[in-house]
């Protein structure tokens, strides 16, 4: 057995806010071994940031321990800060500064030489491509152009653990994947990598394991094509009317769905509703025995599983139950 | 997708541990390098008491100051100092505007020790001070101010004590105040007035009533300025230099040891 790189012990923290406590995390046991890439998925204030803040020393544990590269973040905070690199949610870059300098700058406070951190620097500017605009002041960059900025802040010193609080806040769909690439490059040198996101897709883009947070707990914890799979794709099919969605029923094949077909009402339009494990070959197949027995399928949706969905088979809650905004508030705060 | 630029860099000896100089060095640099971006900023902090030297010096008759200096002569060494309180007391916006933005979170997490964090911060107002007293005492020599250069030196060495000291009370301040910038500005500016008129900076307090006075003396500014005028003026008073010494240095050692030690309880 390898020794892990993290591992928590029964790790907790709560917060008093004006006489009431806040359970930001509750009693985590994790492990994560070299070279692994973990996803944590959760909603708003499900305790990812807390939990990433313990872990980077920043924040002390209520109680239970956690050691990070082979040293206690409350005892050995030096030598934990030496291995890790750390992207927050908040902006890594100083405001009145430009680019380049705190690039530079953060080079220098690891150790590196100025010119590995000048010729490493360039590299990431190029694959984040911030070329235009890491000569500029800081504040006068574009949420989205700040935030790769602190994409790179947290990777100029190729740390071996790195830790990326919602690194795609604010980014766009091009940007997010340079982001993967990055990231991925970065798993393949053998980094380990650690990162939060609201989004089962990216999670699933990009790592292997991806640990459900809810209420400052781990509710899941197994690879995305695992709670993906359990869940199914959903596959709708639309009819003209409600006999010819219930008599689709009886034609269509059930094995292999997750969920067993039921008629509905969707958009306003009778529909038959499935969740297969292989719901895109299965929806092809399904129109084609359908045409068959002369029932005509008017519509037909395909889609896969989103956080939404594995976070209500895992709690019973939707996330907007959860009472929880969307992640669209997020974005906001952190571009603001 | 096709272009993938690979960050794969080789992990050299990157972590190689750094001194505490190298951590106060670095933190200096960085400090130093949006004010050498745009050196015009010293100016900023600067506006009032170039009003002053402007507005209000004309007004003061020459041959009313102790030691029979002109008005200018004796004014300079307040206006100096009134430069550095302002400039060195509201640094601790830049801090509470980092921790705000989340660029002091990952200065926290960097391998940087917490002393440097003050240290390396504290240490940099000394250049934007230097560069307005160089300022001020360039506008006026062509007038009635006489240029005595070693104790201008001497006098600009125990401001930059003393403006290390402020600075490091103004991020305590910053710390003590996080996410409430309002808290932070109503403290400076309760504080900033009373110490520079106690300091008797804009007119001698020598005739005033007895418990100012006494509060005067419980200034250390008033001290720190009393030997500013002492060796602008070219007089080499000991009593009142090593007063001045001593009160910068009080000043400083006990900014930096509070100022440690706030920066210590980050988390
Ligand atoms: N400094 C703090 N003081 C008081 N409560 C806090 C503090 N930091 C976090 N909390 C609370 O702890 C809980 C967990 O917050 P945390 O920031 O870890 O959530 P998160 O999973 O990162 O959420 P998000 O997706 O919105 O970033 C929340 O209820 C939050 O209000
Ligand atoms: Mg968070």
């Amino acid at each position: 057995m390898t020794t892990p790189i993290i591992e928590t012990q029964s790790l907790t923290k709560t917060f008093r806010v004006k006489k009431k406590t806040v359970e930001a995390v509750r009693s985590l046991d994790l492990r994560v071994e070299p070279g692994e890439l973990v996803a944590f998925l959760g909603p708003n204030g499900a305790g990812k940031s807390t939990t990433l803040r313990m872990l980077t020393t920043l924040l002390p544990p209520t109680s239970g321990t956690a050691r990070v590269a082979g040293y206690d973040v409350g005892r050995h905070q030096a030598e934990v800060r030496r291995h890790i690199g750390y992207v927050g949610q908040g902006n890594g870059a100083g405001h009145l500064q430009r680019g380049r300098d705190e690039l530079l700058n953060q080079g220098r406070a690891y150790g590196m030489t100025a010119a590995d951190t000048r010729a490493r620097a360039d590299v990431l500017i190029d694959g984040l491509d911030l070329g235009g605009v890491v000569d500029r002041t800081v504040s006068t960059l574009s949420g989205g152009q700040r935030r790769r900025l602190d994409i790179t802040l947290g990777m100029i010193h190729a740390p071996e653990l790195l830790f990326l609080d919602e690194p795609s806040t604010g980014l766009d769909p091009q940007n997010r994947a340079h982001l993967q690439e990055q990231i991925v490059g970065l798993h393949r040198a053998g980094t380990t990598i650690v990162l939060t996101t609201h989004y089962l897709d990216e999670a699933d883009a990009m790592a292997q394991r991806v640990v459900v947070v809810d209420h400052g707990a781990i509710i899941a914890d197994d690879t995305s094509e695992h709670l993906k799979g359990g869940l199914g794709v959903r596959v709708t099919l639309g009819f003209a009317t409600a006999a010819d969605a219930e008599a689709a029923r009886g034609q269509v094949d059930a094995a292999g769905s997750t969920e067993a077909p039921v008629v509905t009402v969707q958009d306003g339009a009778p529909a038959l509703v499935v969740r297969h494990r292989d719901g895109t070959t299965w929806a092809a197949d399904a129109v084609r025995r359908l045409e068959a027995a002369g029932l005509v399928v008017t519509g037909l949706e395909v889609v896969r599983p989103t956080l939404d969905d594995v976070f209500l088979s895992l709690t019973g809650r939707s996330l907007r139950e959860a009472g929880a905004t969307d992640a669209g508030a997020t974005t906001e705060e952190v571009a603001a | 997708m096709t272009t993938t630029t690979t960050t794969a860099a080789p992990r050299a000896s990157y972590t190689r541990p750094t001194g505490v100089v190298a951590d106060v060095v670095t933190v200096f640099t960085r400090e130093m390098r949006p004010l050498a971006r745009d050196p015009f900023q010293v100016v900023f902090s600067m506006i009032q008491p170039l009003f002053f030297l402007a507005l209000f010096a004309p007004l003061l008759p020459d041959g009313a100051f102790p030691g029979g200096v002109s008005a200018l002569q004796w004014f300079v060494p307040g206006i100096v100092a009134m430069s550095c309180l302002m400039g060195t007391s509201m640094v601790g916006s830049n801090l509470l505007l980092e921790m705000q933005t989340g660029s002091h979170e990952r200065l926290l997490v960097a391998p940087v020790r917490r002393s440097a964090l003050l240290l390396g911060r504290a240490a940099k107002e000394i250049v934007p001070m230097l560069a307005q007293s160089a300022i001020i005492i360039a506008a006026v020599t062509p007038f009635s101010f006489e240029l005595h250069l070693p104790g201008v030196l001497v006098g600009l060495a125990i401001m930059a004590v003393f403006a290390v000291g402020m600075a490091s009370l103004s991020y305590v301040l910053a710390l003590a105040a996080e996410g409430r910038d309002w808290m932070f500005w109503a403290v400076q500016q309760t504080f900033l007035f009373p110490v520079l008129l106690l300091a008797g900076m804009l007119l001698p307090v020598d005739d005033g009533p007895a418990w100012l006075r006494t509060l005067s003396a419980l200034n250390p500014l008033t001290y720190v300025v009393d030997a500013e005028r002492a060796l602008f003026a070219g007089t080499w008073p000991a009593g009142t230099i090593l007063a001045g010494v001593a009160a910068a240095a009080g000043v400083a050692l006990v900014g930096l040891g509070v100022g440690i030690r706030a920066m210590r309880r980050q988390d």
